[in-house]
């Protein structure tokens, strides 16, 4: 009698090892940026040619947001974080990533032109759907992306006082996430 | 008519000049470093795909970062570091030996030594229970006449 459930949990043990790791998202990778410093850069920002760097920010808890108007996720996540900028008093800084993309026809002209073309498209769009950043850089090589392990827009971290990076969510950002996670968190970051 | 076709062709052969086909990188040594280090690294928008023969966009801009660092003179080990710094282990296609990744590496081979012991365990209880048959002088007076029919 005992042998016939040796198969059995055997088969049980199959199942709970392959439901666990069926309902996991491949696309979430666990970053090994948590805990570790934000990596630094200077880029020119949506609405001048005043560069922002995180150290600006140091001594504030801050959210960082990586958007771009040809990403339809984002389209999705910016009234959630609309409403949450409206509501919380929380910078959210924005980093509009490769806005030209290769496909476009803007990807030909120079530098300076294909700035100027992001900005505007950017700013149209900020207009349009809300604008709930502090300020917006544009990093429109995506080097700054590959800094901070961009693999897909939206991305957002949480970076605390200190510039150490404590959260990062690939994808769009729900309201119960904000809810229930980021906003928790960076209360409790903000006390220290 | 035939050989003055021939005799024109003929000329006009001193015209046609053939040259090796141009490399289109500038550099074939950083080229090749840059396809033996990126079909180590995984694209992860593809995530089956390695960083060399992805065309996802990200992968194209990762490569860009990889032939610059490259340029930089960093080690293959250096520029791999680096990656993993920014993406995880899980960019790598063979990730490091280490505690957290144990299981991945040889947890297969347990899982073989555990199957190996139950199956020897196995054999050894059933040598004891099954006794070989013994077939009666009846039976076996059968078995003749079947096979000589």
């Amino acid at each position: 009698m005992k042998k016939v459930f040796i198969p059995l949990v055997f088969f049980f043990g199959l199942v709970i090892f392959l439901a666990i790791g069926l309902n996991r998202d491949p696309r979430e990778i666990p970053s090994p940026l948590i805990g570790k410093a934000a990596p630094a850069f200077n880029l020119v920002t949506l609405e001048s040619d005043k560069t922002f760097s995180p150290e600006q920010m140091l001594g504030k808890v801050w959210m960082f947001n990586v958007w771009a108007t040809w990403c339809v996720a984002c389209r999705e996540e910016h009234p959630v974080l609309v409403a949450f900028a409206e509501k919380n008093q929380v910078p959210i800084v924005g980093l509009s990533y490769k806005e030209i993309q290769p496909q476009d026809p803007a990807a030909k002209q120079s530098d300076a032109v294909k700035l100027q073309v992001a900005r505007e498209r950017s700013a149209l769009w900020l207009q349009r759907h809300g604008n709930p950043y502090t300020t917006s850089v544009m990093d429109l090589d995506g080097r700054v992306g590959i800094q901070y392990g961009v693999y897909g827009v939206p991305e957002t971290y949480v970076i605390d006082q200190q510039g150490v990076i404590r959260f990062k969510h690939v994808g769009a950002v729900t309201p119960q996430l904000l809810a229930e996670k980021i906003l928790p968190l960076m209360q409790n970051l903000g006390k220290s | 008519m035939k050989y003055t076709c021939i005799f024109l062709m003929a000329l006009c052969m001193g015209l046609v000049h053939a040259r090796e086909a141009v490399s289109l990188v500038d550099d074939p040594i950083e080229e090749a470093r840059l396809v033996h280090i990126s079909q180590e690294l995984r694209c992860l928008v593809c995530q089956n795909e390695s960083l060399s023969s992805s065309r996802a966009e990200l992968a194209d801009d990762l490569r860009r970062e990889v032939r610059d660092l490259i340029r930089a003179n960093k080690s293959d080990q250096e520029i791999k570091d680096f990656l993993v710094s920014r993406y995880g282990d899980f960019v790598l296609y063979r990730p490091e030996v280490k505690p957290l990744t144990w299981v991945l590496w040889f947890g297969p081979f347990v899982v073989l030594l555990i199957a190996g012991i139950f199956l020897l365990v196995y054999l050894r209880q059933r040598r004891a229970t099954v006794q070989p048959q013994v077939l009666s002088d009846n039976e076996r007076a059968r078995v003749e006449q079947l096979l000589k029919d």
